[in-house]
């Protein structure tokens, strides 16, 4: 690799900056305290570490449940006395009760999708990113910034605390149907736990809002001197749709919660009709409709899946396209698929509610709708295949994950069409079938984007590298054990094994899934393992990993690269730089990689 | 267990230590030679993993397809569309998978860096791009064709002749409700419910309810003869899930729902199909329902006409259980209300040892 020739040859004023400025960080910036610089942070970067951080330590936490249920699952007739040392009487006996179990399935869910998946990820790289990519000095609101990220940190200790009520934490499943979620004599988890678990998604709605509109802002409006849109790199324009998707479907959900609130407190029947619960009798409420809450709720929980995916595909482009040393197949494709994807979003949500009841002719047109998803996704699969194709490839570990995340999603993707299809989704339908098909495509491919993101952009963050040994380890151990989880699951979910079942061993047509089941748990366990692993490599690497001694380490167009090693908040020390091209010159007239900030030769052809 | 976490603990540590070295190593080795080997071994690791990965797909195929119940197909004519539309779908994403994920790998393995291989600049092909635009749209579009064939004749109203049955979901359990001798459901109203003599909340005034069966747990239906479900709930959302049927259907309270399908083979016919004496045609709550959600099971018992004939025949109007001095079994003994509730009891007993 010649990075610093190149850097030489095109971005002379930017090197420049590499070698000379990285003593003066704190350019132009009074002193900031301890509280200020790493508490009540306004500098995005850092807003954007402490999302990563809290987020990997609810993504240590939901793991942590799988593990504790699927210790249940595997081994339904062992005893671990340990466990009733940590659960008291939530393991009487070292046996998980049914009541426990089952709020350890629906917080897994609610933390994993919404503190992992949807705070973690693009909390964390819309963030990091969007200032450094489309050259900017901070967000367009620091304040709202900082605000985001406080309202995600209450929630999480507010959804923190719901576990440790005496009636336990909210156990009816993350999507939270009404009337069971509405009714604490239905389901002790539906008393205090449920209020907290609402106020918990209340706040986290008001954060992903913040969060959000601070991120279209600073994409629209703070753009550098020559960033024109399609210069943006890929990962913006994902993380770009990734906030409008949220902006417009988090309020919906919010509506729906606020419904259910009062339905739960103030005697409404929204959600409520015809209902006897057993000890209580007959309740009052007529005249509301359950199936309303679904439509509320998948109107944001469908855009949410693509939530958590777009940013990780935003990310494994740029990945790909600068570890192959060539340009992203398709540029105008990609967005315009993106493009495809966050409007078609909107117009799926039903396919969730296929088996509810719904007017069947409603129904053939979310099936048209949902399979035509699958043509961007295809879009998306084929240009980064053929991104690869002649490249140049260097596995970096945030290659690995990238070339992951497209094995996952394709395979994770292909199972979506089987289940788009009402008549086939009628057998397949809250089946393991559907738990293999989005812990695939959205839980586990989502993670490869944010792993590749976090190896990626882990130098720029800290200034030093990840262990690349680790990194590999971290990796084939995480694809073959995913794989390994989930892939046999679809043949449970072909013999109609429903979900959310504590035990199987009553089910004549269900238990002879028995061995295959603690194989499983065998595994979720070695993976969760590794994970641990690659978490001491993060937080060994930001104090003792090796040090960076280049400003550009993967020879990378965009501008967070022009940017000194450990940049100050501002970002860039001088001027922010002109742009004059896109991100994606490699390979290109013989020269590894152009940077954005080089400009356009006199006979060279412009994108 | 402690022992247990220290040997991880010690094996994550050799770990770590291993890949620290091996940092120090790449270093003194200089890092262009270290980088071109590890290129290397993770090049070949790719297609490692593609090769193992496709025989781990053919193995897992192997172990667990006899254990999906497809080997004796659909147990309903309708589900027979459900398992050729499953071919199908196989057919065509098991294709695309297999070759996406081979040039995925093969690609990573082949163009994995050589420091003289010259990059192909290569932005973007429209010709390329319109034919993986169009393809898929138009195998979609093959898909979805059969899928809406299918889902409309499904969802489609039940024919004439079809057996109507009510199914209703409580926590935790399912309760049946047939016609009776007038074919008619009487009606009912959720604030009539008891526990104890009218499960369901039936309207007693309603000459129709007066003669209507209540079962709990099991019901009857009749083989090659289509059966009709009027789908409801008591409490909170419940689902009547049939896998042998290939169907399944929300019990939701206020909201009745249906569905039919048409029994292919009796319980005792598929127990020898499958070889397995214990099998049962079960109906598994497939919506998150409670703490109990895992043990809600109802039995589906195909029968022949004359046997169910037969069952029918013995069993009593609901109303007798409510009314037990209206039961003109009853009529001519002078009996309280606690022998009726008796003899309603051993009747549901006999059903039991039936099953």
């Amino acid at each position: 690799m010649s990075s610093e020739v190149v850097l030489d040859l095109h971005s002379g004023i930017s090197s420049v900056h590499d070698s000379h400025h990285h003593s003066h960080d704190e350019h132009g910036h009074h002193h900031e305290t301890f509280i200020s610089k790493y508490v009540f942070s306004m500098d995005h970067k850092m807003i954007a570490k402490q999302f990563l951080i809290t987020g990997m330590f609810w993504a240590v936490l939901g793991g942590l449940m799988s593990v504790l249920f699927r210790l249940q699952l595997g081994y339904p007739d062992s005893t671990f006395p340990w466990l009733e040392d940590i659960l008291g009487k939530w393991a009487k006996g070292g046996h998980i009760t049914p009541e426990a179990y089952y709020a350890l399935v629906t917080t897994h869910g609610t933390v994993l999708v919404f503190f992992v998946l949807t705070a973690g990820l693009s909390g964390t790289f819309a963030n990091f990113l969007i200032p450094l990519q489309v050259g900017a000095r901070d967000m367009a609101s620091p304040f709202l910034n900082m605000l985001s990220f406080w309202f995600f940190f209450t929630a999480g200790i507010v959804m923190l605390s719901s576990i440790f009520v005496e009636t336990g934490p909210f156990s009816g499943g993350w999507t939270a149907y009404p009337p069971l979620s509405a009714l604490g004599d239905a389901s002790p988890g539906s008393k205090t736990g449920m209020d907290l678990w609402i106020v918990s998604m209340a706040l986290f709605v008001v954060s992903s809002l913040l969060g959000g509109l601070n991120y279209i802002a600073t994409v629209l409006n703070m753009r550098t001197k020559g960033m024109s849109m399609t210069r943006l790199p890929l990962t913006i324009w994902a993380l770009f749709f990734t906030a409008v998707l949220g902006v417009l479907s988090f309020p919906v959900l919010f509506s729906g919660f606020i419904l259910l609130i009062f339905d739960r407190n103030f005697g409404t029947s929204f959600y409520l009709s015809d209902i006897f619960v057993n000890g209580v009798g007959a309740l009052p409420n007529e005249g509301g409709s359950a199936i309303l809450y679904q439509h509320l709720f998948w109107f944001l929980g469908h855009p949410e899946v693509y939530i958590i995916l777009l940013p990780a595909m935003g990310m494994v482009s740029e990945i790909l396209s600068t570890n192959s040393r060539k340009p992203i197949f398709g540029y105008m494709a990609m967005i315009g698929s993106l493009f495809a994807i966050a409007i078609l979003a909107f117009l799926v949500w039903a396919h969730h509610m296929f088996v509810t009841g719904l007017n069947p002719f409603l129904g053939s047109i979310f099936v048209l709708l949902t399979l035509l998803i699958a043509v961007p996704s295809a879009i998306k699969v084929f240009n980064w295949l053929t991104t690869l194709w002649r490249g140049n490839i260097r596995f970096t570990p945030a290659m690995m994950f990238a070339i992951g995340f497209v094995s996952l999603f394709i395979s994770g993707g292909l199972t979506g069409i089987w289940l788009g299809n009402s008549a086939l989704d009628i057998h397949l339908h809250d089946t393991y079938f559907v738990i293999a098909h989005f812990h695939i495509v959205m839980g586990v491919a989502s993670m490869f984007g944010m792993f590749a993101g976090i190896y990626h952009w882990f130098p720029k963050m800290y200034g030093r590298f990840l262990n690349n040994t680790l990194g590999y380890v971290h990796f084939w151990i995480t694809i073959t054990g995913a794989y390994l989880i989930f892939w046999p699951m679809h043949y449970e979910g072909l013999a109609g094994m429903p979900r959310r079942y504590y035990d199987y061993s009553i089910w004549e047509s269900f238990k002879q899934f028995g061995d295959l089941n603690r194989f499983i748990s065998t595994v979720a366990m070695i993976v969760f393992a590794v994970q641990l692993l690659f978490l001491a490599n993060f937080f060994y690497s930001i104090f003792k990993g090796r040090k960076l001694r280049s400003a550009n380490p993967w020879g990378s167009n965009t501008l967070e690269w022009t940017t000194p090693i450990k940049p100050g908040h501002g970002n860039w020390p001088g001027e922010i730089p002109e742009v004059y091209r896109w991100a994606y010159d490699y390979g290109k007239d013989g020269h590894d990689f152009i940077s954005q900030t080089t400009p356009v030769g006199a006979d060279e052809s412009v994108h | 267990m402690y022992l247990v976490i220290a040997v991880i603990i010690l094996f994550f540590v050799v770990i770590f230590q291993i890949a620290k070295a091996s940092e120090y190593v790449a270093v003194l080795k200089g890092e262009k030679t270290s980088k071109l080997q590890s290129n290397k071994i993770n090049g070949f690791l790719m297609v490692v993993f593609l090769v193992l990965g496709l025989i781990g797909v053919w193995y897992c195929n192997e172990l667990f397809f006899g254990k999906t119940l497809f080997r004796y197909g659909s147990a309903s004519v309708q589900g027979e569309k459900v398992d050729s539309m499953l071919w199908v779908t196989i057919a065509v994403t098991g294709s695309v998978f297999v070759a996406t994920q081979i040039l995925l790998f093969w690609f990573a393995y082949k163009y994995q860096e050589k420091p003289n291989r010259k990059v192909f600049y290569f932005p973007h092909n429209t010709n390329l791009e319109l034919l993986w635009t169009v393809v898929p749209a138009i195998v979609l579009t093959v898909l979805v064709v059969i899928g809406l064939r299918n889902w409309f004749s499904f969802t489609g109203e039940a024919p004439k002749n079809a057996q109507v049955i009510e199914v209703t979901g409580k926590q935790f359990g399912w309760i049946f409700r047939y016609p009776g001798a007038d074919n008619e459901l009487g009606k009912k109203y959720y604030k009539n419910i008891d526990n104890a003599s009218n499960s369901l909340g039936l309207i007693w005034d309603d000459k129709m309810s007066q003669d209507d069966i209540v079962t709990e747990q099991t019901v009857y239906i009749v083989k090659d003869k289509p059966c009709k479900f009027i789908i409801g709930s008591r409490d909170v959302i419940h689902d009547v899930g049939l896998s042998q049927f290939r169907m399944k259907m929300d019990a939701v309270p206020g909201i009745p729902t249906t569905m039919w399908f048409t029994p292919k083979y009796t319980t005792k016919e598929m127990q020898e199909r499958t070889g397995n004496p214990n099998f049962a045609y079960e109906i598994s709550c497939d919506q998150m329902c409670g703490n109990g959600h895992y043990s809600m099971k109802g039995i589906i018992q195909v029968v022949t006409q004359a046997e169910f004939d037969e069952w029918m025949a013995k069993q009593k109007p609901y109303y007798y259980t409510a009314f037990p001095d209206k039961d003109p079994a009853n009529e001519k003994v002078d009996s309280t209300k606690k022998v009726a509730i008796n003899s309603s009891l051993t009747i549901s007993s006999k059903e039991n040892t039936k099953i």
